[in-house]
């Protein structure tokens, strides 16, 4: 056996006109590059809703991400002399992300400081791609939050009217603080929070459809699901993470999130404070999150709590941001806790 | 309709790319000025030649036996004079002892008489097996007699021929299933004899439905009561030709990790391998030609060709209108698991199934990128290991703590690789994680 294999490795060199390498000499088409890319596009259709929602500042904020996460990518590459693989796409959908979790009225400003944070201390300083533990894009998100707490959480955009898309341009930042729905119920109670945002199936549909304050990823509920079962339709994610997790916030939103038990509102949990951008894009990025698929259902049900408890205890509405970086790290750990099932063990058993 | 037979864990759908040679009918390719035949054909001890230089040998006549160990003996695949007794380029071990034979143009080719095989004990056959120089001609090349004598502490009670053939391109065995027919069925039934015993199944992936169609026949035909011979369609899905996997699709058993399949009552033998015992049996025939699938975009014409051993690429490459530009790698064996070779010098083996002709755009050479986690190579691996955990480990030159992933349950099939979309060789890692580990005793 292992002669054989020596051999093999002298086999590698090129000795003719024809390459030689080690089987298998089919790769499947599909690359980093092709499920990045794909995973940007599904997140196109509730950008451009945004537009339409909040106006062309969340445009402007996304493309101000996007291109410094590239450019600081780019950056790191150079400069701690790796291959620069700006064109996998990992630092443009981190950008994308950033933006949709971020108020849309802030300064460009601080999504260009978050890039630099994300990329380059929370992604290349810990190895590059498939290195870092935390979600770049939420782990720049924390820093802001972090640094700049007055604009994180008051720099939101009301839904412009008759379609002026244009109309936030020009104004500041700081004009236009509108509270967001969970914060909103928090802070004021039910009765503030129907009399804002409607109440039955006008709210719902509301908040699927996207038209009430937030950051563009808590926009359209209906485009981010319909984005989601794309991925899993073309096999990019599967059922684990979104599911595990959506279900556990429901089942928990709904026993202790209102006044009383089994009084809470699971529908409302999972359409506001980001919980479905971050079950579908962020709780499944790869690299954060665990590969075997016990390890997932139990990462998905371990967001899904943290998320309702800081929801409902702590200070934070959108929990989820919070409940998946805490988690992150926790995905290797899951991994070699939940070994997939070899073939056959030996007779005998052991080893 | 049932469902399709298969084994539940892992796999992968690569293309299929058999459209090219699958309705060809085996060619026999006309016999090359030259053949070269290493001498070590098989797995275990190389022959020892039992012919001089300059000798003349007839068609059939015996070169090389095995003096020491586990081996079979080699047979001359045709008339000539042997021509030297020295070094060739072997597809896998870069250059090997070997008998080069100048045939004979004026020879007579050998008629071989029917013989009557009924009356014969098991022993007997197996002696016939064992002189007719018969190896697994789809595998590892282990000499076929020693697996048809299970260990007596592991009685078997099936035997399962492997036509599933699920590496692209290759059409061999359903070439070999769809017009010789009667001589497997046939092998089969000796087989059956030899290990004592009335079952067998015959696996056959379901994208050969003339293959399957026609297997069926000839089984029910030859099937009585103390012999039940029947064909099983299985799902297209690679590595359904795996012996593991096979024999957990056709029985529902497991083979324990490190046993032989006999360690749960099975025999497994390939159908190429039961149509040479056929020759081997009832016409005493050496195991000295073979259906080869040669295919790809770099050759002139693809053909399942019937080839002496020993033929050399470069007479296959003249026979069938030479390279095509573009030409890219050339693979003896399957795409999946068969190994790239650097020289039209090398000679065909008894193991050789499939020689590819590959062009740039068959064959992928993307630059490998940081393992991203996706999981994929774990959800692809038959064997329920962590492809990617062991290919870190082995960067981290950590190879030898390998041994806790079970790395020799590995039996590089290559389908975490196809999967991985950071196109990471995961099999080579493997490989070296395999070298350097200690195997679990
Ligand atoms: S680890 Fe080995 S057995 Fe598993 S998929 Fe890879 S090559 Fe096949
Ligand atoms: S398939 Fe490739 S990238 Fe994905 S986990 Fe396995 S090794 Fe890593």
């Amino acid at each position: 056996m292992s002669k054989q294999q020596e051999t093999d490795d002298q086999a590698v060199s090129p000795v003719g006109r024809w390459k030689v390498s080690l089987s298998p000499h089919l790769k499947s088409n599909e690359s980093v590059e092709k499920i990045m890319w794909t995973v940007v596009a599904c997140l196109v259709p509730p950008l451009v809703l945004s537009v339409f929602i909040f106006g062309i500042q969340t445009l402007f904020i996304t493309a101000v991400s996007v291109i410094s996460c590239v450019i600081v990518e780019a950056v790191s590459q150079k400069a701690l002399g790796r291959r620069v693989t700006i064109k996998d796409g990992s630092a443009v959908l981190t950008g994308m992300l950033m933006a949709f979790v971020i108020p849309p009225g802030v300064s460009p400003l601080l999504p260009i400081l978050a890039a630099i944070f994300a990329i380059y201390i929370g992604k290349h300083l810990l190895g590059g791609i498939g290195y870092n533990f935390f979600n770049p894009a939420l782990l720049g998100r924390a820093f802001l939050l972090a640094s700049f707490p007055v604009a994180m959480t008051s720099a939101w955009l009301p839904p412009v009217q008759d379609f002026a898309i244009f109309s936030y341009l020009g104004t500041q930042v700081d004009a236009v603080a509108t509270a967001t729905p969970l914060a909103v119920m928090k802070e004021h109670g039910m009765a503030a929070f129907t009399q804002t945002f409607g109440s039955g199936a006008s709210l719902y549909s509301s908040f699927f459809l996207g038209w009430r304050p937030g950051c563009i990823g808590e926009t359209s509920g209906f485009l981010l699901v319909l984005g989601g079962l794309y991925l899993m339709y073309r096999g990019y994610i599967t059922w684990h993470i979104p599911v595990s997790l959506l279900g556990t916030i429901a089942l928990l939103s709904w026993i202790f999130g209102g006044e009383g038990y089994f009084a809470g509102d699971p529908l409302l949990a999972l359409l506001s404070g980001g919980a479905l951008l971050g079950a579908f894009y962020m709780a499944t990025d790869y690299v954060t999150s665990p590969s075997n698929k016990i390890s997932q259902i139990v990462f998905g049900i371990g967001i899904g709590a943290l998320t309702v408890l800081i929801r409902l205890k702590g200070g934070y509405p959108e929990g989820i941001c919070y409940a998946i970086l805490l988690m992150n790290p926790l995905s290797t750990v899951l991994d070699s806790f939940f070994k997939p099932q070899r073939f056959a063990p030996p007779v005998g058993g052991a080893k | 309709m049932k469902s399709l037979l298969t084994f539940p864990k892992g796999g992968v759908h690569p293309p299929e790319c058999k459209a090219q040679t699958q309705g060809l009918a085996i060619e026999t390719m006309p016999v090359p000025d030259e053949l070269e035949l290493i001498l070590g054909q098989h797995i275990g001890a190389p022959c020892t030649p039992t012919v001089a230089k300059r000798a003349d040998v007839g068609e059939g006549g015996l070169i090389g036996e095995v003096t020491k160990g586990l081996g079979v003996p080699l047979h001359a695949p045709i008339a000539g004079k042997i021509k030297d007794i020295g070094m060739s380029v072997h597809p896998i071990r870069v250059s090997a002892p070997s008998i080069t034979i100048a045939v004979d143009r004026e020879a007579q080719p050998v008629q071989y008489e029917k013989q009557n095989w009924q009356q014969l004990d098991s022993a007997q056959l197996l002696a016939k097996v064992h002189e007719a120089g018969i190896i697994g001609i789809g595998g590892a090349g282990f000499p076929t007699h020693v697996k048809l004598k299970p260990p007596a502490n592991s009685p078997v009670d099936t035997l399962i021929l492997n036509g599933a053939e699920c590496e692209p391109y290759i059409t061999a065995d359903h070439r070999v299933m769809l017009e010789q027919a009667a001589s497997v069925v046939e092998g089969a039934r000796i087989i059956l004899k030899i290990l004592g015993i009335k079952k067998c199944f015959i696996g056959i992936e379901s994208n050969k439905p003339d293959a399957i169609a026609e297997m069926t026949k000839t089984a029910e035909q030859a099937s009585s009561p103390d012999c039940t011979i029947k064909v099983e369609a299985l799902q297209v899905k690679y590595p359904q030709g795996s012996e593991k996997q096979l024999i957990q699709a056709v029985t529902g058993r497991k083979v324990p990790a490190g046993a032989l399949p006999s360690a749960v009552g099975v025999v497994v033998q390939n159908v190429g391998t039961a149509k040479a015992i056929f020759d081997a049996v009832v016409y005493g025939k050496p195991l000295y030609e073979k259906v080869v699938t040669i295919s790809g975009k770099g050759i002139g014409r693809p053909a399942n060709l019937q080839v002496k051993i020993g033929t050399k690429l470069k007479d296959i490459v003249d026979y069938l209108g030479g390279l095509q530009p573009g030409l890219s790698k050339i693979i003896m064996g399957g795409p999946m698991m068969g190994f790239a070779v650097s020289s039209l010098e090398v000679p065909v083996t008894k193991t050789t199934s499939a020689v590819l002709f590959l062009t740039e755009d068959e064959i992928d050479t993307r630059p490998h990128g940081q393992c991203i986690r996706c999981g994929w190579c774990l959800e692809a691996c038959p064997m329920g290991l962590e492809p990617k955990e062991i290919a870190i480990y082995v960067e981290a030159r950590r190879a030898e703590d390998t041994a806790q992933f079970g790395v020799f349950d590995c039996f590089e099939c290559g389908s975490c690789s196809y999967v991985c979309p950071a196109k990471r060789p995961l099999v080579q890692f493997v490989r070296l994680a395999k070298m350097k580990a200690k195997r679990p005793q």
